[in-house]
């Protein structure tokens, strides 16, 4: 019983990382139907973002929860930033253009964000240097760490600020609205370019924070390492229905929470292929996602 | 009267709250002229799409030749001799003219990957055969261009003649139009009402959505009046003239109509721009 | 282009300058001047000339009999190593193409199929001592298996969960390889047995072997293209309601392209497993996939003489830039993007108007 807790909690830790990240990709398929495989490169940007800050700063900001935020912070911005700029150099020029052409592009831009890091930092993996206290707790005969709990807990905040902004501001609207039906919302005179540089910013520096977490947490970090984790958001956000951002965390949550038992019982170096093949196994069933409304695209 | 070839019944089909097409019951003989009218959003593109099989009916059957084929996928219902033209042109636009009208006899090519990657006997005479007829049929409906040059170079008028040769090359029994004359001049529409009438001609059924009624009243033997997803009227271009429903149909829908003809004009200005089937 | 093949450091620098050279001429100049002026337009007359030269139904034979006489120009055992690698290279870029070019399915887990072909008859061969010639009809079922599995549910859906599917696909495969006990583990399988030398050098009998191989695979990829079913892959690439409307199977003729993409990799693996003897997971990751995509891409998705001139200069360009790899695979990424804005139909771009074939009825005759 204590270790089946256990293996939840160890879910829903590793499923808010998915999460974050999970909104990010199902944000943008939402407005733009693109699916951005440079999404999870962000993720990666984040982290060097965060080793390149606690690096210069390695002094001033000594440990502890305030100089992580102070971090993530200026992570996030960074990607956020880079997002949006990716948004318009690579995407933007293409959105007339036939899907096939932007997917290539996609796949472009994950290359140069990867190797672009490879060769400003060195191919080698850097390692963070920024312990968060390494107390734990027992809840329920289950041992968490502070630091779980923190992550956890900050990844739920940035959760439900974006949760509100789409649903309670003026732009959340315009999202909606844009992920609805375009044209109409360029007639109506929304400003379409704008609202899609925000959902980039918001989707990408959400990335940006799981990235910092990440590299806290696992104390590693390598240019390669969004790989992985875009196909799980992907995975994610298809299981919970992919433009549904309450469906990207709850999928996020649902795969973290197979992963963490199919490593106990199957294994942890056959963790990777039974996520996958769980994504290929549901879009054979229920294309359309959890929470993924039917749609009549095509019959 | 000549004998059924389609027959639809009580077909509907819905989008979310609306009802596109809502219980629509009509017959096409062979070989006969029949249009489909209506004011804007009453229904006839997705009357056409229900049973060319684009869209899936929420009830009601389509019978094409004495066959159920309500529900089927779209290249079932064309192989068995349905063939269309769309709204917005839908030709393969990167691709010459040849190849476009040579989809049409996909379907009747004979030929398999062998006899493609070893240039048979089968294969020379299957793709000759397929070049001859793809030359017939754009002579047929008269597209003078050079029919080796990518198709999207063309101008509009013929453009929406190789989409014809393309449908006709599928050697249809019948013939769906899906307002074949909109963003053609004058004289372009003279040469499409003789064009239809020699498919007629053909012993193919013709089944026309248009807009503009004096070519209707001039080509159709018969006239369906759709409104609100449901057939209004029906009969022969001198009696749905003065059918009361009919004029009320369309003077009730004034203000409805003057907005969604004027998107319909904008959609028309650039022809291709759309990719999507139109609901 | 992978490991093993780029660390021939022992041979004598001028061989490796006169390989480039060498090849050049052979494979690379014929087309290779497109590479540097993009004007194949046919508006200069360098680019008429161009464009001339790649409408000419002898330039395939002409590449095919320079392939074929290279050992005879330069045997040394650096040329020959780099020119398989090459031609390998090659064929999977043709096949990627069937997939991409032709029928507008992004696959993004290519190499998967590569590792299917050359984990089967790396298997077959040092498990049960096939003959590597017998393991193909098996490798080419796989394939095809493998095809069916994830062709299968995904193809039914929008085209780009295609794209992820097979990105996650490859994982799959790779990891699996990894973690199986019988395909060796992250060690892999090593004394894969070649073809046979027929009385000749080893190196260069299996040169030889794939040379054919390539050759014949590439011609036939761009009959297949130029086919019924070839046709129907560009209808269903250019607009798919439309070729529904014509009466063509959509769902069944991607599948077609998907499988036939996937028999091609499954082919050029066991000429890869045959060329390397030994195959371990890490020559079949993501990295590979992507660059045979960037091959197509930059070459001209949907023309074969494109492609195969993009696969020779991803697969050579490295011998001239060494030591530079993360460089190289930035400017990959950048280059994509760029071609993608600037130039989507690709450096040396498929043509797109219609030959009259000479000495054929083109007009008139019964149907």
């Amino acid at each position: 019983m204590d270790h089946f807790i256990q293996l939840v909690f160890s879910g829903l830790f590793v499923g808010s990382f998915y999460a974050l990240v999970a909104l990010g990709y199902s944000m943008v398929y939402g407005i733009i139907k693109l699916l951005n495989f440079a999404h999870g490169d962000l993720y990666m940007v984040g982290a060097f973002a965060g080793f390149t800050v606690l690096s210069a700063g390695a002094g001033v900001l000594g440990g502890g929860l305030l100089a992580l935020l102070a971090v993530m912070l200026v992570a996030m911005a960074a990607t956020g930033g880079l997002g949006v700029l990716l948004e318009r150099v690579a995407y933007r020029p293409l959105r007339s253009a036939p899907r096939l052409s932007v997917l290539i592009t996609a796949v472009g831009a994950s290359f140069a964000l990867e190797y672009g890091i490879a060769v400003a930092f060195g191919p080698n993996p850097e390692v963070y240097q920024m312990g968060v206290s390494d107390g734990t707790l027992n809840v329920l005969g289950a041992r968490l760490t502070y630091a779980q709990l923190a992550m956890t807990a900050i990844a739920v905040v940035l959760m439900i600020t974006l949760d509100t902004l789409v649903r309670r501001t003026r732009t959340g609207r315009a999202m909606r609205a844009i992920s609805q039906d375009p044209k109409a919302c360029l007639l109506m005179g929304v400003n379409v370019d704008r609202v899609i540089s925000r959902t980039f910013f918001l989707g990408s520096a959400l990335a940006g924070a799981a990235g910092v977490m990440a590299g806290v947490y696992y104390g590693k970090i390598d240019f390669l390492m969004g790989f992985v984790i875009g196909l799980k958001a992907f995975t994610a956000a298809v299981i919970g229905g992919i433009g549904n951002l309450r469906g990207a965390v709850l999928g996020a949550v649902v795969l973290g929470l197979l992963e963490s038992f199919s490593v106990a019982y199957i294994g942890s170096e056959w963790r990777d292929v039974f996520a996958f093949g769980f994504l290929i196994l549901f879009l054979t069933v229920r294309p359309t996602g959890l929470l993924g409304e039917r749609v009549t695209e095509r019959v | 009267m000549s004998k059924v070839l389609l027959d639809v019944r009580d077909m509907a089909v819905q989008f979310g709250g609306v009802r596109a097409v809502d219980g629509l019951t009509f017959r096409v003989h062979e070989g006969e002229v029949l249009s489909v009218i209506g004011p804007n959003g009453a229904g006839k593109t997705s009357a056409f799409n229900c049973i060319t099989g684009f869209y899936k009916p929420s009830a009601g059957s389509v019978t094409f030749g004495g066959v159920r084929v309500t529900g089927r996928r779209p290249a079932v219902i064309a192989a068995s001799g349905i063939a269309r033209t769309f709204q917005n042109l839908r030709l393969f636009g990167d691709l010459t003219v040849l190849d476009n009208v040579r989809a049409g006899m996909h379907v009747r090519i004979r030929q398999n990957f062998l006899d493609a990657m070893l240039h048979t006997p089968r294969y020379w005479r299957g793709e000759d055969a397929a070049t001859a007829e793809a030359h017939r049929w754009l002579d047929f409906v008269g597209m003078e261009h050079d029919r080796t040059a990518p198709i999207r170079n063309l101008p509009y008028g013929e453009q929406r003649r190789v989409e014809i040769a393309r449908a006709l090359a599928r050697e249809p029994r019948m013939l769906l139009l899906d307002e074949p004359a909109a963003g053609l001049n004058h004289g372009e529409k003279a040469r499409l009402l003789d064009l239809m009438r020699r498919i007629a001609g053909l012993g193919i059924a013709v089944v026309l959505i248009e807009h503009d009624m004096g070519l209707v009243m001039e080509v159709s033997e018969r006239i369906v009046v759709l409104s609100h997803g449901k057939e209004i009227a029906e009969g022969t271009p001198a009696a749905v003239r003065s059918d009361p429903a009919v004029i009320e149909a369309y003077l009730g829908a004034e203000d409805e109509e003057a907005h969604v003809e004027a998107e319909r004009i904008a959609a028309e200005t650039g022809p291709g721009g759309t990719t999507e089937v139109q609901r | 282009m992978n490991d093993e093949s780029t660390l021939r450091a022992g041979e004598e620098p001028l061989a490796y300058a006169g390989a480039v050279e060498e090849r050049g001429p052979a494979n690379v100049a014929l087309g290779g001047r497109g590479v540097a002026t993009p004007a194949a337009s046919g508006r200069t007359t360098a680019g008429r000339a161009l464009s001339g030269v790649l409408a000419s139904r002898w330039l395939g034979p002409c590449v095919a009999l320079a392939a074929l006489a290279l050992p005879y120009l330069n045997s040394s055992t650096y040329v020959i190593q780099i020119a398989v690698d090459a031609l390998i290279f090659v064929m999977l870029a043709v096949g990627l193409n069937i997939v991409v070019g032709y029928c507008g399915l992004l696959d993004l887990g290519y190499a998967a199929f590569f590792a299917i072909g050359a984990y089967t008859s790396g298997l077959l061969s040092t498990r049960f001592g096939w003959p590597l010639l017998a393991t193909i009809p098996v490798v080419v079922a796989a394939a095809v298996l493998g095809g069916l599995l994830i062709g299968g549910p995904t193809l039914r859906l929008r085209s780009d969960y295609l794209a992820i599917v097979t990105l996650g696909f490859g994982e799959i495969i790779r990891i699996t390889a990894n973690n199986l006990d019988v395909t060796g583990g992250p060690n892999g399988l090593y004394g894969i047995p070649g073809f046979g030398d027929f009385g000749l050098r080893s190196d260069i009998a299996l040169y030889w072997v794939t040379a054919v191989v390539v050759c014949l695979a590439v011609l036939f990829a761009g009959r297949l293209g130029r086919g019924r079913l070839g046709r129907a892959w560009r209808f269903v690439r250019e607009d798919e309601d439309a070729a529904e409307a014509m009466g063509i199977h959509t769902y069944k003729v991607k599948f077609a392209a998907y499988i036939a993409g996937a028999v091609f990799g499954g082919i050029a693996g066991v000429l890869f497993a045959a060329h390397q003897t030994a195959i371990s997971p890490p020559s079949f990751n993501f990295l590979w996939s992507a660059l045979i995509l960037m091959a197509v891409v930059l070459g001209g998705m949907g023309s074969t003489p494109g492609v195969v001139t993009g696969a020779l200069a991803i697969s050579l360009l490295p011998e001239l830039l060494r030591g530079a790899e993360n460089w190289r695979y930035l400017i990959f990424g950048l280059l994509l993007i760029a071609v993608m804005i600037f130039r989507p139909q690709g450096l040396l771009p498929a043509r797109t108007g219609e030959a009259r074939r000479r000495g054929r009825r083109v007009r008139g005759g019964a149907s």
